[in-house]
């Protein structure tokens, strides 16, 4: 199959990741959205390695990996803290900062 | 299949290496050294590493070379930047050491994870339990911006954009006082931070995908030998663009900005002001000139708008903020702009210019936080602009000190802040951009009018019942406070060592 199609693919996964943080409410979602558009591209990288013909964006692929599981764990701990503090995960209530 | 490993210059990466077993030694001493003598360790470990790490950049000052499989590059833009980070960090590290000012220990919560206004909390903060957790966070962050400046690769540009973001969102979440304020804060920061990284990483991909390599040398090479325009080669540029801009706080990628400088713990705050702004410049810098030098030209008109929109809403909106935390967020948010039009210049001129401008920004920045973490009321810091209305008759060298950090930052001559302008100013016309220096002299202005206001309110106002109290600090304070106003005067009166030092240290390695 042609590598081309799954750099389209990506960039669809891409947006509707970004689209997934601009539209949904609850935090856990939208970094959820945000973990699908490292992981698009990551399958960008993987695809151009192939369509390039060098192991370079492989090799990314597997630190952008590292970086998201260490992103996860810094996130939920913010995420969990609100939650605890504010009973409720969405990210309209943290409202007091502003203007 | 033989794999041979990348060959590492060891002298040359010294310096970051000395911050990063610190880092390493730190989270140990963290998890198994008794509470009473944590404290002190850490203190001895953070300085320790920073001043020994200091003392070899200079060491390195003649060092001008790429390793680590063409990773890493020490040239004389990552040696200035670096050297700049790293005494920066050293004293926003001694403002996260005070432990004076705040009459119940420090200015992080006794226990992160214990609920706002619980009993728990209560009971923490009563048994006076003081955490050391910022440290390795600290460490982590400078070694993260470190290798920012001197990435010679998207992907390490990535990684070490990450090493400095990830711990910064914690350390935003940890202040003790209006906890609220300082979780939403770290929420923000966090999911917009990840959101812009991720622009960036796509970019990255897209910008590979066209020239197939991740190394800045010979994306320029694919640049400047592949014929015609190329919409991936754009699109991956302008995501990139994205990830940094929204590092370096440009508009309109500004909107953390206020509510993360607000609601972090002023030392963080001052610490990130200064040192964020440097790293992120640095990798800008080297991103566009090294990487994408061929398609300058497609580069600048964005730079510019960029550069307009951010000095004149940053400067506007300043002017009605009554936060005094708030209006020095909207304030960094302008002085981007005009570090920006040093970026746009693309020349050596533009290169030298912009750092000897984020050196002087970063030492004024984190003095003006020293003072804002001391002047306090009975719920802890009174940031509210009407409680600082007579400060100045009744703590003349405090008010004195902010004063100086503001005239510095508004850029009135003999203080860092004017040199400052005046060498990216002086860049950008000899690139032929009069329009753009223009705007920026009207953003000055604007810009002037809040700052001064600042120094009205504290000096010709009268003091009413909700004026602040300026708490006296420890020794810690106080050496970051002197350093703040010497460094602002001494490089608005004899600039030109600086000036010399950036002016030999202005031409990447490529």
């Amino acid at each position: 199959m042609n590598p081309a199609n799954y750099v389209l693919l990506s960039a669809l996964l891409f947006s509707i990741g970004a689209i997934g943080v601009l539209v949904r409410r609850n935090a856990i979602i939208v970094f959820m959205s945000v973990e699908l558009m490292l992981n698009a591209a990551n399958l960008a990288f993987v695809a151009f390695a192939r369509m390039n013909g060098n192991l370079d964006g492989q090799v990314v692929a597997f630190f952008v990996m590292v970086v998201a599981a260490a992103e996860v764990v810094v996130g939920l701990a913010i995420i969990v803290t609100i939650f605890r503090t504010r009973r409720s995960a969405s990210i309209d209530e943290p409202n007091l900062l502003k203007y | 299949m033989n794999y041979t490993p990348p060959a590492l210059d060891y002298a040359a990466l010294a310096p970051m290496i000395v911050i990063f077993a610190a880092a390493i030694i730190s989270v140990l001493v963290e998890a198994f050294t008794p509470r009473g003598v944590r404290r002190y360790l850490q203190l001895l470990i953070v300085f320790g590493a920073l001043i020994a790490s200091g003392v070899l950049i200079v060491l390195n000052a003649g060092t001008r070379t790429v390793t680590a499989g063409q990773a890493v590059v020490i040239d004389g833009p990552a040696l200035v930047l670096q050297g700049a980070i790293v005494i920066l960090a050293i004293l926003g590290a001694a403002l996260m050491a005070e432990r004076s000012i705040d009459s119940v220990g420090d200015a992080f919560a006794s226990r992160v994870s214990s609920l706002p206004g619980s009993e728990e909390e209560k009971q923490f903060t009563q048994r006076g339990y003081l955490q050391t957790e910022i440290w390795p966070l600290t460490l982590f962050a400078v070694l993260g911006m470190m290798l920012f400046v001197s990435a010679n690769d998207l992907l390490l540009m990535f990684v070490a954009l990450e090493v400095m973001s990830l711990p910064l969102y914690l350390m935003t979440g940890m202040a003790r006082r209006r906890r609220l304020l300082s979780q939403e804060a770290a929420l923000k920061y966090f999911l917009l931070g990840a959101f812009s990284s991720a622009f960036f990483l796509y970019g990255a991909a897209l910008v590979y995908g066209y020239s197939g390599s991740i190394t800045f040398p010979e994306i320029a090479q694919t640049i400047t030998s592949k014929p015609g325009e190329s919409l991936v080669l754009m699109i991956g540029l302008g995501m990139i663009l994205i990830g940094l801009l929204f590092k370096v706080g440009a508009v309109p990628f500004h909107q953390w900005v206020p509510d993360v400088y607000q609601g972090a713990p002023t030392p963080v705050t001052g610490f990130m002001a200064a040192t964020v702004k440097i790293a992120a410049f640095g990798a800008l810098l080297r991103l566009l000139y090294v990487a994408f030098g061929g398609v300058r030209w497609d580069w600048e008109p964005i730079i510019w708008i960029v550069a307009i929109l951010t000095m004149l809403i940053g400067s506007i909106v300043a002017v009605v903020q009554t936060d005094i935390k708030r209006m020095l967020a909207y304030s960094s948010v302008a002085q981007a702009g005009f570090i920006l039009i040093g970026v746009a210049a693309a020349s050596p001129a533009g290169i030298a210019s912009t750092m000897f401008y984020l050196i002087a920004y970063g030492f004024t920045t984190i003095g003006a936080f020293a003072i804002i973490a001391m002047i306090r009321d009975a719920n802890g810091e009174a940031t509210n602009l009407a409680s600082w209305a007579g400060i100045g008759r009744k703590s003349p060298i405090v008010a004195s000190a902010f004063a100086i950090f503001m005239l510095g930052l508004a850029g009135i001559p003999l203080t860092s802040g004017f040199v400052g302008k005046f060498a990216v100013f002086a860049a950008a016309i000899e690139a032929g951009m009069v329009w753009l220096v223009i705007v920026g002299v009207v953003a000055s202005l604007i810009a002037a009018f809040f700052y001064v206001r600042v120094i009205v309110v504290m000096f010709f106002a009268q003091p009413t019942e909700q004026t602040a109290s300026v708490a006296i600090p420890s020794a810690f304070t106080t050496v970051a406070l002197a350093a703040g106003v010497a460094v602002t005067v001494i490089l608005g009166v004899v600039p030109q060592p600086v000036l010399d030092l950036v002016t030999n240290a202005d031409v990447f390695i490529r």
